[in-house]
């Protein structure tokens, strides 16, 4: 009689924690993550730099005692080795079943490749670094969340800055690289200018191909143009080159500058990037950045990652701080909110929606289409003599709630309707460095 | 388009077809004597531009004036064609003369990846700039436009010093004939005593230490960054097929209708100026498939 008694109270109880049991995951040894990122290629320049900061930051969660007594393990795959290398080495790392978390992708064509597949494949990825505003605005996901801005509210800001910073100007040039971002990101650009400033005139565009070595054609064309400013979303070693040849040559003494991206080549450009150009950071990144500068943790990290690299932090390593940072945030609000010692996938995905999380920038929040709102930072660019290279000066940081475009409207339909008055109606804070 | 925005793109088109000529002149003078199709051609170009940044920058960190930085490419384009052209001549080249045409480029392509790879071995990805160079010579304005002086004047030069003096070189130095000799026939040149073997490591140097020059001259305008010698060999192979391979006069003269091509279509419709090249490339080629200057070959065998 006793024993069956005990039976049933074991069989009861046992009944009674089945669901939760479900529910739950076991501990793992180790929590494996795996990282897409340029390697290889010319894009390089942010995928290295990026993965230099996620070894770090893991390495400092790891020495903090990991999530929960869980240590990270993480591994890269090169995007510069073609979209069939990547998807395949993708699908590979997540079907051997070891990892539990991917983080896809820098490049725009990479994300939209990869998104659909971490659905087929159902794993949580984060993408943390890509472009491309199509992604949420045309495809819902469950299992994909965007960790940052994308290129709207960061070509918004930027047309703010510039209408808040130099309201007169009547003619505007553009000199893009020939790929889906240089297009797309005028787009975005001119849709906004037009209708918050519409007397502007465009005077030329250019796309020089994607890794041209020489823009002195351009540079001559746009010299005997005079625009009062020059926009160009260009990157890495063509942004460079851009500059340097119109440094050169002294078209930065004639017109304004603005160049979104120019907080990734600061280092690199020395003394060729003169006072009084817009710079952007794709989001509010800055190795002094002026809301997080005196903080401790901003300050060890840029430290560390000095040590390890030689160079300043540029946006990419903000976006992988962000990335790792929302991965940490999502296991322990998951673990919390459950009650768990380690979270299901499902409580996992629960714990992203809405998720709040600090990378090396402020907050950024995930909504409810699973689009990150990050806030936009831009300066003008300044020789103070204090590092043998131009750092900002005027920040503007501007929120991004009110930039990025609301859940269910295509961007360049929403960009088209703001006006002049947005200018004055934004929330932005102002910054003298 | 008045005289003014003509004479602007005239100028543009030239600065770039001297770099694009000093290039494929060492392409199209490899193939001439060797008959084979260099496509490591684009490492050494990028290797000697590395080169050119790195010694400068170490140079000048010693507290050398910048006009040190004109020496320092020579000795760059020297030392890449010395210490990479010879022995990819002398030690992989050599064995395959006698191979199909296919292996040839086959071979040269493996060695064109494995220097990419050696490239971001030693200087990794970040680009460089270096424009000492440039910045020594100063600017000069035409129209209320400014040029550099080293991209409007130094460079167009060089290329009409090199053309001339290559010519000269073929036709009247006694190693240029010799050159030359073995060219139009390597085994009667060797029956009379030719050593072909010498003549084509030396012409391989040369062809070697030209696009390390190309590259060291180029480097003070343009960001030092992985990925150049691929698009340097694609658009020098284009001015070499088009102008006939092998040929040098017909090297300058496409290398010129190509960068004024370009810099007029940045003028004129800016959509076409990264076809440009090409499409002169199928023009040519529907109507001389042998190139401007070429003759059409006759089979040995």
């Amino acid at each position: 009689m006793k024993t069956q008694f005990v039976k049933r109270v074991v069989a009861a109880t046992i009944a009674a924690a089945l669901p939760l049991a479900a529910s739950a995951a076991d501990k793992p040894k180790s929590l494996n993550v795996g990282m897409t990122t340029f390697l290889t290629g010319p894009a390089s320049v942010f995928g290295v730099p990026a993965r230099n900061a996620a070894e770090i930051l893991v390495e400092n969660i790891n020495a903090d005692g990991g999530i929960n007594g869980v240590p990270v393990n993480i591994s890269f795959i090169d995007e510069g080795a073609g979209a069939e290398a990547l998807t395949s080495e993708y699908r590979r790392m997540v079907e051997s079943g070891s990892v539990e978390v991917m983080m896809a992708a820098i490049s725009s064509g990479n994300c939209q490749t990869l998104a659909p597949l971490a659905e087929d494949l159902q794993v949580p990825n984060l993408m943390w670094d890509c472009g491309t505003q199509r992604i949420f605005e045309e495809n819902d996901y469950k299992y994909v969340f965007r960790t940052q801005a994308n290129a709207t509210p960061e070509m918004l800001a930027t047309v703010l800055y510039l209408l808040k910073t130099t309201p007169d100007f009547k003619t505007i040039a553009v000199v893009n690289q020939d790929y889906a971002w240089g297009r797309d990101s005028w787009d975005i650009f001119r849709t906004a200018l037009k209708a918050m400033k519409p007397d502007v005139e465009v005077v030329a565009e250019f796309f020089p191909k994607f890794g041209s070595p020489d823009f002195s054609t351009e540079i001559s064309r746009l010299q005997a143009l005079r625009p009062d400013v020059i926009l160009s979303t260009s990157w890495g070693g063509d942004l460079d080159t851009f500059v340097q040849q119109a440094s050169q040559r002294g078209l930065l003494n004639t017109s304004t500058f603005v160049l979104p991206l120019a907080e990734s080549s600061l280092e690199r450009l020395g003394s060729a990037l003169t006072a009084g150009h817009i710079v952007g950071a794709r989001g509010d990144h800055y190795f002094l950045h002026p809301d997080r500068r005196d903080d401790e943790d901003f300050q060890t990290f840029m430290q560390q990652y000095q040590d390890k690299t030689g160079e300043i932090s540029v946006y990419p390593v903000f976006h992988a701080s962000q990335a790792i940072a929302a991965l940490k945030a999502a296991y322990e609000k998951a673990i919390e909110e459950n009650g768990v010692d380690w979270p299901s996938e499902d409580q996992l995905l629960a714990a992203l929606e809405g998720l709040t999380f600090q990378g090396l920038g402020r907050e950024v929040t995930i909504r409810e289409d699973n689009q990150g709102i990050e806030d936009q930072l831009l300066g003008v660019s300044v020789q103070t003599g204090d590092y043998p290279f131009a750092t900002m000066e005027n920040i503007m940081i501007f929120d991004g709630d009110e930039l990025t475009t609301p859940v269910g409207q295509k961007s360049i339909d929403w960009v088209g309707t703001l006006d002049a008055g947005f200018v004055d109606s934004v929330t932005v804070d102002s910054y003298e460095n | 388009m008045n005289l003014a925005i003509f004479l602007l793109a005239l100028f543009d088109g030239v600065a770039y077809a001297a770099l694009v000529f000093i290039v494929a002149l060492g392409l199209t003078l490899i193939f001439g004597v060797m008959r084979i199709l260099n496509v490591a051609h684009g490492s050494l170009y990028a290797i000697g531009a590395y080169a050119t940044v790195s010694l400068t920058g170490y140079f000048l960190a010693l507290g050398f004036a910048p006009v040190f930085a004109f020496p320092l490419m020579i000795v760059s384009a020297v030392l890449v064609g010395i210490l990479i052209g010879g022995p990819l001549e002398y030690f992989l080249l050599r064995r395959i003369y006698d191979k199909s045409e296919v292996l040839q480029l086959l071979v040269t392509f493996a060695v064109f990846m494995i220097l990419e790879d050696v490239q971001r071995l030693v200087w990794g990805t970040r680009p460089y700039f270096e424009s000492s160079a440039l910045q020594v010579l100063g600017n000069v304005s035409v129209f209320g436009v400014t040029y550099t002086a080293y991209q409007l004047i130094l460079l167009p030069l060089i290329a009409v010093v090199l053309l001339l003096g290559m010519r000269f070189f073929l036709r009247h130095t006694i190693t240029g004939k010799l050159i030359t000799a073995t060219t139009e026939d390597r085994e009667a040149a060797q029956s009379i005593g030719v050593d072909a073997d010498k003549v084509f490591l030396f012409t391989f140097v040369i062809g070697a230490v030209l696009a390390g020059l190309g590259g060291a001259l180029a480097s003070p305008t343009t960001s030092i960054l992985p990925g150049m010698g691929a698009d340097m060999i694609v658009l020098s192979f284009a001015v070499v097929a088009t102008a006939g391979l092998g040929q040098i006069e017909g090297a300058a003269l496409t290398a010129l209708m190509i960068g004024l091509g370009r810099s007029f279509a940045v003028y004129l419709y800016p959509e076409i100026s990264v076809l440009v090249p090409y499409l002169i490339m199928v023009l040519v080629l529907l109507v001389r498939p042998e190139g401007l200057f070429g003759s059409p070959a006759a089979r040995k065998i």
